[in-house]
């Protein structure tokens, strides 16, 4: 379990020169769930980016099991095959059903066998509860359902580690639950993963570590109980807080 | 109305309408190829290319076909190239449809997020992968509306060919109204035959158009 799959190095991302990932540096083991924390505009997302060369790094570096990510990196389709990310916003391709979404990378990219990776897809569908969707199209779903098509479609890609930015933050409380068990099921089975979210109870349940972003830096990181229960930051504390309702009673 | 002098002339006129397709159709699918072209370079914003493009499309949106026919068949000879009624025809539908036929691509190319071609890199797919299997298909099912417009469009523009003497169906109806002053039959003759070459594309046009609003989209 100590074997470090992802690396990051003093991670400097600029926009311009709006310095916003200011020397990150983290390492991601095998089997490790990680939970990414920090106000809005902080540079959660764009961190996931940078982990799969979205955004050119102006600093530092990435490594994925040794291989240097960039947006230079010589073989970057096949790095970016060992890295799964599900977005916010879903990203079905429109124009597929939920079966070609989820065969076309696999099929065109790794160049599998049709029927093994539809043998799989089906299983995966089945198992997030979506078996009888297959032939549906993006816009026939709720948002929900497309979120655990948009899982099932990276997972088929058998990436070494999934990055999930805010998958539930545009979704209808009720849909959240069914999402969110879905990832609560991948933890169990070891899968690596790097998670952006603002369910913090999900993320006490979910996270073997806590990183806590604020102003470019890493402010705080440590296991959820004492991140939660114990914060040693002001700037955590403060963060935590907004969470937080008082009776107005 | 005469159909004795209907029938005499039908056969002439439906040589012109042959013409009138073939050098449109010509005109079209060569629109098509600088469309692409066109729209190629807006989209990946190809330097010095992007500005030439820019220009090219006002000249050829803003100035009449028959006087970018002009400039072809009488312009061109004095800087040494020499042409043919045919391909001045070709040439003309070709520089004014290449603008129309950009300006659709480019709609519907920019139609498509950003964040779906981010989306196929994020699945490990190389650029050319992610516009063969992502972009280009959204993109064309929203440029086919304005797409089979231009077509009918650039179909209607080849009226204009007779002013470069060309035996088209505009110009066999001038002739025959000239020789004969038998100007109804001549205009309805031109009237049916121009309606049976575009009755078809416009009902092409409607059945693909419902066929991509029945094809899935619209996440
Ligand atoms: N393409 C871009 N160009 C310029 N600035 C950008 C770009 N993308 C993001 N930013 C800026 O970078 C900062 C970090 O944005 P990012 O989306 O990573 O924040 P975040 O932590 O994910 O926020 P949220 O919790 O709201 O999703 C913001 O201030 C944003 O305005
Ligand atoms: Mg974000």
């Amino acid at each position: 379990m100590d074997e470090v799959i992802l690396s990051v190095k003093n991670l400097v991302k600029r926009f311009d020169d709006n310095t916003i990932l200011n020397g990150i540096s983290f390492d991601v083991r095998r089997g490790e769930v990680i939970v990414v924390l920090g106000p809005s505009g902080c540079g959660k997302s764009t961190l996931l980016r940078c982990l799969n060369a979205l955004e050119p790094i102006q600093g530092g570096e990435i490594f994925l099991n040794g291989q240097a990510v960039d947006s230079a990196a010589k073989d970057l389709t096949g790095l970016r095959q060992q890295i799964g990310m599900v977005f916010q916003s879903y990203e079905l391709f429109p124009h597929m059903s939920v079966l070609n979404n989820i065969l076309i990378a696999p099929v065109q990219v790794q160049k599998r066998q049709r029927e093994e990776v539809r043998a799989e897809a089906l299983q995966l569908l089945e198992r997030v509860g979506l078996r009888e969707k297959q032939n549906s199209f993006p816009r026939e779903l709720s948002g929900g359902q497309k979120q655990r098509v948009a899982i099932v479609r990276a997972l088929c890609m058998h990436p070494e580690v999934l990055l999930l930015d805010e998958i539930t933050a545009a979704l209808d409380p009720e849909m959240v639950r069914e999402v969110l068990d879905v990832v609560l099921n991948l933890a169990r089975e070891g899968k690596t993963m790097l998670i952006v979210t603002h369910e913090l109870s999900f993320a006490r349940a979910i996270a073997d570590r806590v990183l806590f972003i604020d102003g470019g830096k890493i402010v705080e990181q440590g296991k959820p109980a004492d991140f939660f229960d114990h914060p040693q930051t002001e700037r955590a504390k403060q963060f935590l807080r907004t969470f937080e309702y008082e009776s107005v009673k | 109305m005469n159909w004795e002098f209907i029938s005499k002339y039908l056969p002439l006129y439906e040589k012109a309408a042959w013409l009138t397709l073939k050098l449109g159709l010509l005109g079209i699918v060569l629109a098509t190829l600088v469309g692409l072209l066109c729209a190629a370079v807006r989209y990946y914003r190809i330097p010095v290319l992007e500005g030439i493009v820019r220009i090219y499309i006002e000249i050829s949106r803003n100035t009449p076909l028959l006087i970018q026919l002009f400039f072809i068949y009488y312009g061109l000879p004095k800087i040494g190239i020499r042409t043919d009624p045919a391909s001045c025809g070709v040439a003309g539908l070709a520089f004014l449809g290449g603008s129309y036929m950009a300006e659709a691509f480019r709609s519907g190319l920019e139609s498509v997020d950003p964040i779906q071609s981010e989306t196929a890199y994020a699945l490990g797919m190389s650029r050319s992968q992610a516009l063969r299997f992502i972009i280009l298909p959204q993109a064309a099912a929203v440029s086919v509306p304005a797409y089979m417009a231009n077509v009918i469009f650039l179909l209607k523009e080849t009226s204009v060919f007779s002013a470069v003497s060309l035996m088209d169906l505009m110009f066999t109806a001038k002739d025959l109204i000239g020789l004969y002053y038998k100007t109804t039959e001549s205009l309805a003759m031109l009237v049916g035959f121009y309606l049976i070459i575009l009755l078809p594309v416009s009902a092409l046009g409607n059945v693909l158009e419902r066929r991509l609003r029945y094809a899935g989209f619209g996440a």
